[in-house]
């Protein structure tokens, strides 16, 4: 399919904003939705909504087997062994959460060390620092190279017999660096340490094969691959997720209440407290179908020529310089002008209808590794155009001159 | 000097003879360079107004009845748009700067630097010119 074929599928790619056809850049924050996301949402709404795994009737189980087949499309995405190690979550964020709490509450002790890097993003260096807290662990800080890559040396003389668990990112959010996620697994089990991944800025890009990975747990966000806000999902292992004591309390997780003892509900329904978001799972693997259909294979060939385009493009404007060169890139191309703030040149990019993302990207330790304030930085998706890439490239040059 | 309400309209009409929003954006950059520069001494976290992007250290005397504010950032756009809350704002009454509404930078159309986002520390530093304005008047 033609990106501008694919872009009608789009229907917010056709907004002006401030008086100009929008130029979304900001992918790695969140990406558009096809129409076949925002009408698989508004039907089930129509047609099949009704609480599931309880009544019944007739829609409660027509909603519970669709809510029950999402999952098994998830798992046969990212080809998970069951369908029993898919999570449904709010979003990456609640998926780590999940895990830094219930794997703490089983594993961590006093002493004991968990492995982030210094390009997570908070949601990967937060929720440690307070399972670490709680537990009296340490956390520990796997430094990057000047390139803005993961320092693979230092990853494996970091780990030790009181390492408990690294939790790393797949791909940088605010570098687009892709981490090499099946050497660092690879490395972690010699050391038996359990390796979850963060996978928010890989699965809009990316094939992931979590067996191939042989990750413990990975997460990843709905909406950052043309899937509806506030669905995401945790796969963990099997062994892993039926050690774990439950996160969030309630309904649904439970097998029998009684006000002296409660007993849990099998996998994975033991982790999914309260009535979950159905119609945004079932929009979730709408998004999942979405691109099956274009093919990981077509999805980074056009992406990457994006990304080629605009090193090219932008590399030529004076003063602008690029914060990352790792050797694998995602379609993240995070940069700054020496002596604009990020600030500025995001608004006036702004007024030129270009929506990129400015700021520390909530990775503030690594902006005060790079010692900048943030950065700028566009993110293509599917349905960006190299014409879009001259638009970000003029008005940069634009910018340039205005702040000259 | 005049008040608030003149100042305000005053900065309204000049930004009624811009065309574009190149010109208007020109406008508050060249502003943003000529804002007089804070005391060194004030340029830190004690000063900061807490925003996200674009750093803002603010910093307020009272004398004679009047408030004075000095103020930088990072960001020029931001800095130019600090000039124009301290051109009205300042030397003014600490009683007159509370009750004003601020509504000029919505007819000049910079709401969207007071928008909700976590991009820009301008909401908060109205907010903090406020506060040093309701201190000095508690305090006398």
């Amino acid at each position: 399919m033609g990106v501008q074929e694919l872009r009608r599928s789009f229907p917010i790619l056709e907004k002006r904003v401030n008086n100009r056809p929008l130029v979304y850049l900001d992918n790695a924050a969140t990406t558009q939705k096809p129409l076949e996301v925002i009408e698989r949402i508004s039907n089930y709404y129509r047609e099949e909504n009704s609480n599931i795994h309880r009544g019944a009737h007739y829609l409660s189980n027509l909603a519970t087997e669709a809510y029950e087949n999402a999952r098994k499309s998830i798992r046969s995405f990212i080809n998970a062994e069951n369908s029993s190690e898919i999570i449904f979550t709010r979003g990456t964020t609640e998926s780590i959460n999940l895990v830094a709490h219930s794997f703490g509450e089983k594993y961590l002790k006093k002493g004991d060390e968990i492995v982030i890097s210094a390009m997570e993003h908070h949601s990967n260096i937060v929720p440690w620092q307070i399972a670490c807290s709680r537990h009296e662990a340490r956390l520990r800080v796997v430094p990057i190279t000047a390139g803005g890559e993961l320092d693979m040396d230092a990853f494996r003389s970091i780990l030790g017999e009181k390492t408990r668990l690294a939790a790393i990112t797949h791909v940088s959010n605010a570098l687009g660096t892709i981490n090499p996620a099946r050497e660092i697994i690879e490395i972690a089990h010699k050391n038996d340490t359990p390796v979850l991944i963060d996978g928010a800025q890989a699965t809009p890009h990316m094939k992931v094969d979590v067996r191939e990975l042989d990750c413990d747990f990975y997460c990843f966000s709905g909406h950052k691959m043309y899937g509806p806000m506030g669905v995401g999902v945790l796969y963990g292992k099997e062994k892993w997720l039926n050690e774990m004591p439950p996160y969030q309390s309630g309904g649904e997780m439970i097998k029998d209440v009684s006000f002296e003892k409660t007993t849990y509900n099998e996998l994975p329904f033991r982790f999914e407290a309260g009535t979950p978001n159905v119609a945004d799972v079932l929009g979730l693997e709408a998004a999942t179908s979405f691109i099956t259909r274009l093919g990981y294979d077509d999805i980074a060939s056009h992406e990457v020529e994006l990304l080629e385009y605009a090193k090219e493009k932008l590399g030529q404007i004076e003063k602008l310089r690029f914060l990352a060169s790792p050797r694998r890139q995602s379609s993240v191309l995070s940069f700054i002008f020496d002596d604009i703030h990020p600030y500025d040149t995001g608004v006036l990019l702004d007024k030129m209808g270009v929506a990129v993302r400015t700021g520390h990207h909530c990775t503030q330790p690594l902006m005060d590794i790079l010692e900048v304030p943030g950065t700028v930085r566009a993110s293509f998706g599917v349905y960006n155009t190299t014409e879009e890439v001259d638009i970000l490239a003029d008005a940069l040059a634009r910018i340039r001159e205005m702040l000259a | 000097m005049g008040n608030i309400k003149e100042k305000e309209n005053e900065i309204i009409r000049e930004f009624e003879l811009f065309d574009d929003w190149m010109d208007k954006y020109n406008y508050l950059i060249e502003l943003g360079k000529s804002l007089p520069p804070i005391d060194e001494k004030y340029k830190t976290d004690k000063y900061l107004v807490k925003g996200c992007q674009a750093r803002v250290w603010l910093y307020a005397e009272h004398n004679d009845g009047r408030v004075k504010y000095s103020a930088d950032s990072d960001a020029l756009i931001t800095k130019g748009i600090i000039a124009l809350l301290i051109r009205v704002l300042s030397g003014q009454a600490a009683g007159d700067i509370i009750k004003n509404d601020m509504s000029f930078i919505d007819e000049i159309g910079l709401r969207e630097h007071l928008s909700q986002t976590r991009s820009n520390g301008l909401a908060n530093m109205i907010k903090q010119m406020k506060l040093y304005a309701l201190a000095f008047e508690k305090a006398g």
